[in-house]
């Protein structure tokens, strides 16, 4: 599985922004948010583990609950139009890899 | 979660660095950046000039599909260590850019794996901003292009 994400697909999805827009005022635990909606728990968590992977969204351990809060370091970065920057050189970078691992393979 | 290559432009400062860890022996990644041929493949830009020296010089430059350059890049090279270093200026000819001051680290991680340190200092942090926006704006622009050509079908 790969589990590298993009971050445009992340906040692409409505109800990903809705769950992003709902935590910004507090932190909150995967079933406080799901009662926001009326999409079923399961999806609801699918939604919080692709943000959670996008590192939008942290994760915080209190006693035996677990609450997401908004990560605002990665918010700002997806507002300061730094992924696409990124993006940009994981594409060039990959390709080098993949360029000299053939290179190496044919010696 | 994974992500092989990083980007930290810290708020008011006037440098960004990226990282990148790779699956390749540090001597493949330095080549990588040395051989012209290569640099070609990954880069997507021609090379006109690269002298792998102290106080070397280089040129790039890349063409559109119909052969007209439209990006020219040019530098000098202070420091060149096989292996571990490049400080290289990079200059964008024709453009509103300022030169930059790019250091390079090659380090060893294990001996199939290697990682990359790019330091590009700026003269300001506003041209810091800039570049890092270039890319959006490039995406914005190829999205309309396409437009164009879509809607031009229509005609």
């Amino acid at each position: 599985m790969n589990l590298r994400r993009d971050v445009y697909q992340a906040i692409a999805d409505p109800t990903r922004r809705a769950i992003l827009v709902l935590v910004a005022s507090q932190s909150m635990t995967a079933g406080a948010i799901a009662s926001n909606f009326d999409t079923a728990r399961p999806t609801v968590s699918k939604h919080l583990q692709i943000l959670t992977e996008c590192e939008l969204l942290e994760q915080e351990q209190k006693g035996r609950e677990v609450y997401y809060h908004l990560n605002p370091e990665r918010i700002k970065e997806v507002a300061d139009f730094i992924e696409p920057f990124r993006k940009m050189w994981d594409d060039r970078f990959n390709k080098l890899e993949t360029i000299m691992k053939e290179y190496q393979s044919k010696k | 979660m994974e992500r092989k290559t990083e980007v930290n432009a810290e708020n008011g400062k006037q440098e960004l660095v990226i990282t990148r860890e790779f699956d390749l022996p540090l001597e493949l990644l330095f080549k990588a950046y040395t051989e012209p041929g290569i640099i070609e493949q990954w880069m997507g830009t021609k090379v006109l000039k690269l002298e792998n020296k102290k106080h070397g010089i280089y040129q790039f430059e890349t063409s559109d599909a119909q052969g007209n350059v439209v990006f020219r890049a040019n530098g000098v090279i202070p420091e060149f260590v096989p292996n571990q270093k490049i400080t290289r200026t990079f200059e964008m000819e024709n453009t509103p850019f300022s030169v930059q001051l790019e250091f390079l680290e090659f380090e060893k991680l294990t001996d199939s794996t290697s990682k990359l340190t790019m330091q590009s200092v700026f003269k300001s942090v506003e041209l810091r901003d800039q570049l890092l926006k270039l890319p959006f704006a490039k995406g914005i622009n190829m999205a309309h292009n396409r437009l164009q050509e879509i809607v031009g079908k229509l005609k």
